[in-house]
């Protein structure tokens, strides 16, 4: 065990902090601000270094060789003072390492740049009405005619589709090819003829995600990543990223201290929660909970650096672990606040913007989203385990 | 950056556990459990690995290791249900003994493996309504429940105000009587006093406390191996149960119950490691995180023992197949020292948010 960074990093840690100090009040806070200030907020950090770190010059990052204990001190420092750490979105944290991994050099050159700096926003055409869990299932289908592909079918639940001016999209290509390998992967404008975008408003009220139709959607021919057919493995590589990136403990450590300082500061029932020994063996346990998970996501990083490290399983589990999680320390901040816990929209008595309603329900659809804590543990007793798989049933009709 | 056991470390676990599994087997178990023998042959078998020894200086014969490789081998131990009075003898009596730099007798003779040191701080954890002792000078009157360690030659002995004596068994006026328990491959005694002749050890609560501590995070560890053992044990006899024409295992119900096991298992042993880690080098830290630690332990291991039961069906609940021993080993270590509820609280307080 040997959890020192050296001297090298505690500079660094200085410098970030230094930045924070500096330039943390320009941060965006969330739910606030104009697109115009994250925009520049997020060129700041990718000057900077703090956002883009690693993805190289020519494609606009800020170059710098891989180095997971600075990004974790990044991470730590920002989550800390609670500053926003740059644009996220699924065309960032997912899009692009599947491109530096898979994209074309073109592909590269044409997209990269202009995802990371907020100026192309991504939405995920992935699940379908008929294909959710199953995703292997879907059936939208893009047929080639002459240099381009045509596209018909629909899309659901995809996320920030309304906002979006791409998708990355998985379309069938190969209908008599078994399912896993007739699908490809495709990128094309949502402002293309034949998309109709129809927003689907969500348990919070807001329509985060949307029902996405395709008729006759003509996309040139060289907008697929990979090789046509293998548009399975390409999802694959990115649902990894995605899985990774649902629940980090540094987001929830910095919830679980927002908990702590309602619990200490507000008076909701004659006491403060935190005087009241069943609230605070649940904020007990649920802090011991959060740190296991932090511990766990040490030991994944430092598995990462050292590989002789195993921590497969380990990283196996957080998706299923780390949302749950999330949706129950959301729970109890509501508890806390009993009746208040309720308000939300414009009432005028509403704590925290009502973010503690808002995130409990959030976290329930990220529960869902990404697979399901079913499929999860499908995954982790299949892959991690070794147990068999379902067995296969005959195919209908 | 590198966080998990070194190189030794996995070295010495490779070595516990290849002794345990070689050594004593279930069988073996079961005859202590029995009464049929006494975990002393064990104890002296550990000794010469140098176990007794782990967290005992070199110039007391021991090996001078720290808190995290005593987790590992507790983890072992816990693996493998084993008899053995680790937890008082090698873990809580060499911390107190050396933080009050007394006795290095005993502490020698522990290395050696010829003396065994219970534990009763009942009193300073959780007084209990039956029993309690009081102090005049060094003579120590009246009554302890569930001493750790039914045949110690000399216990040590905490009273309220979290001052540590160490009586010798072979003192006049000291009864031992061993107290049946569920756990049968650790024994607990009750300590009747009657005018005991004492000798102060401490009245430092620091080292009282940093004793409890290491010994938190011990049981957790020890926890963690039991779970994890329950957990081995479910998947492999799920592989080989057959009903309805397949495997167990290919159920999903049954997928779903090892997936939430390991779910819940799997970062625990990061905490496990870490907590140890905080005990021997951060020490802002350590009681805050050996508090949650093995609270946190005590529920993912009932979880985890009790669901590896249910994935045996019937077979789980007999005595042929023994995982109550690892259901028990868990409970044991969950009650012990200090219950889950008892343990967050004092988590909350060591970050001053509670009296
Ligand atoms: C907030 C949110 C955001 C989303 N964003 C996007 C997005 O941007 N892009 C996108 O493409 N998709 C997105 N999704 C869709 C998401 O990926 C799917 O909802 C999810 O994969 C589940 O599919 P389904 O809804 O069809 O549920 P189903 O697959 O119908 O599942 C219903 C129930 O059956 C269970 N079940 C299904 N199969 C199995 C099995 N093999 N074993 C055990 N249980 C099973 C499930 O666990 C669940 O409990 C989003 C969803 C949510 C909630």
């Amino acid at each position: 065990m040997d959890l020192s960074t050296g001297s090298e990093y505690e500079d660094f840690r200085k410098e970030v902090k230094q930045f924070i100090s500096q330039h943390g009040e320009k941060s965006p806070r969330p739910g606030h601000g104009s697109r115009k200030e994250a925009l520049v907020w997020q060129k700041l950090l990718i000057d900077n270094g703090y956002a883009a770190r690693t993805i190289p010059k020519e494609y606009g990052g800020f170059g710098a060789p891989p180095d997971i204990i600075r990004s974790r001190i990044i991470a730590e420092e920002f989550s800390n003072k609670q500053i926003s750490n740059g644009l996220g979105g699924q065309g960032i944290s997912m899009l692009v390492p599947v491109l530096l991994e898979m994209g074309s050099e073109s592909q590269k050159k044409q997209f990269i740049e202009q995802t990371i700096k907020g100026e192309i926003v991504w939405c995920q055409g992935y699940s379908e009405p008929g294909a959710g869990s199953d995703l292997a299932s879907l059936t939208t289908r893009a047929v080639l005619d002459g240099d381009e592909w045509v596209i018909n079918g629909q899309k659901i639940w995809t996320s920030t589709a309304h906002l979006a001016d791409w998708i990355f999209c998985l379309v069938r290509t190969e209908p008599d090819k078994p399912k896993h390998q007739g699908i490809s992967f495709l990128l094309f404008r949502m402002d293309s003829p034949g998309i109709e975008v129809r927003p689907l408003v969500d348990m919070t009220g807001d329509a985060n995600f949307n029902e996405v139709f395709f008729t006759d959607v003509r996309v040139p021919k060289d907008q697929i990543v990979g090789e046509r057919g293998q548009g399975w493995q390409v999802a694959n590589a990115l649902l990894g990223h995605e899985r990774s990136s649902l629940a980090p403990p540094d987001a929830t450590q910095s919830r679980l201290n927002g908990v702590i300082k309602m619990m200490k500061q507000k008076n909701f029932s004659g006491e403060r929660a935190i005087d009241n020994p069943v609230l605070l063996d649940r904020l007990m346990k649920i802090q011991g909970r959060v740190l296991a998970m932090k511990c766990n996501d040490m030991r994944i990083l430092s598995a990462r650096i050292n590989t002789n490290q195993d921590a497969r399983l380990a990283s196996m589990i957080v998706k299923l672990q780390g949302t749950e999680l999330r949706h129950e320390l959301e729970a109890l901040a509501i508890d806390v606040m009993g009746e208040l816990g309720l308000a939300y929209g414009n009432n005028p008595y509403i704590q925290d913007m009502g973010s503690w309603q808002y995130q409990y329900m959030y976290f329930l659809g990220l529960i869902i989203g990404g697979g399901t804590s079913q499929i999860q543990k499908n995954i982790i007793s299949e892959r991690g385990l070794g147990m068999p798989k379902e067995p296969k049933l005959e195919k209908k009709g | 950056m590198e966080f998990g056991l070194s190189a030794e470390q996995i070295l010495l676990q490779d070595q516990v556990s290849r002794f345990l599994k070689e050594q004593v087997p279930l069988e073996s178990v079961r005859k202590v459990a029995e009464g049929k023998e006494t975990d002393k042959g064990v104890w002296s078998n550990l000794a010469n690995l140098g176990i007794p020894g782990i967290l005992i200086k070199e110039k007391h014969g021991g090996l001078g290791l720290t808190l995290l490789d005593a987790a590992v081998v507790a983890e072992n131990l816990g693996y493998n249900v084993t008899p053995s009075p680790f937890l008082s003898t090698a873990v809580i009596a060499p911390i107190v003994l050396q933080l009050a730099n007394k006795r290095e007798d005993v502490l020698s003779a522990i290395s050696a493996g010829e003396k065994r040191v219970g534990i009763a701080f009942s009193q300073a954890i959780q007084p209990q309504h039956e029993s309690g002792i009081q102090l005049d000078g060094a003579i120590i009157e009246g009554r302890l429940l569930f001493a750790i360690d039914s045949d110690a030659d000399y216990y040590l002995v905490a009273d309220e105000q979290k001052a540590i004596y160490i009586v010798d068994v072979t003192s006049g006026g000291l009864e031992v009587s061993p107290l049946a328990t569920v756990e049968k491959t650790r024994s607990t005694a009750e300590l009747s006093f009657s005018r005991v002749k004492a000798e102060k050890i401490s009245d430092d609560r620091e080292v009282f406390h940093q004793a409890w501590n290491a010994a938190l995070v011990v049981m957790a560890a020890d926890t963690l191996g039991a779970s994890q053992s329950a957990l081995d044990q479910a998947v492999t006899y799920a592989g080989q149960r057959e009903q309805f024409n397949r495997v167990i295992a290919s159920f999903q119900a049954v997928k779903h119950m090892c997936a939430e096991m390991a779910a819940h298992l799997e970062p625990c042993r990061a905490m496990v490691w870490y907590s140890a880690h905080a005990f021997d080098e951060i020490p802002a830290e350590a009681t805050m995180m050996a508090c949650h630690t093995k609270a946190h332990l005590s529920e993912v291991g009932q979880f985890v023992t009790r669901t590896a039961t249910e994935v045996h069906g019937g077979m789980g609940f007999t005595d042929l197949v023994g995982l109550h021993y690892w259901f028990k080993r868990a409970g044991f270590n969950r009650q012990m020292l200090g219950s889950p509820e008892l343990l967050r609280k004092r988590a909350a307080t060591s970050q001053n948010l509670c009296a």
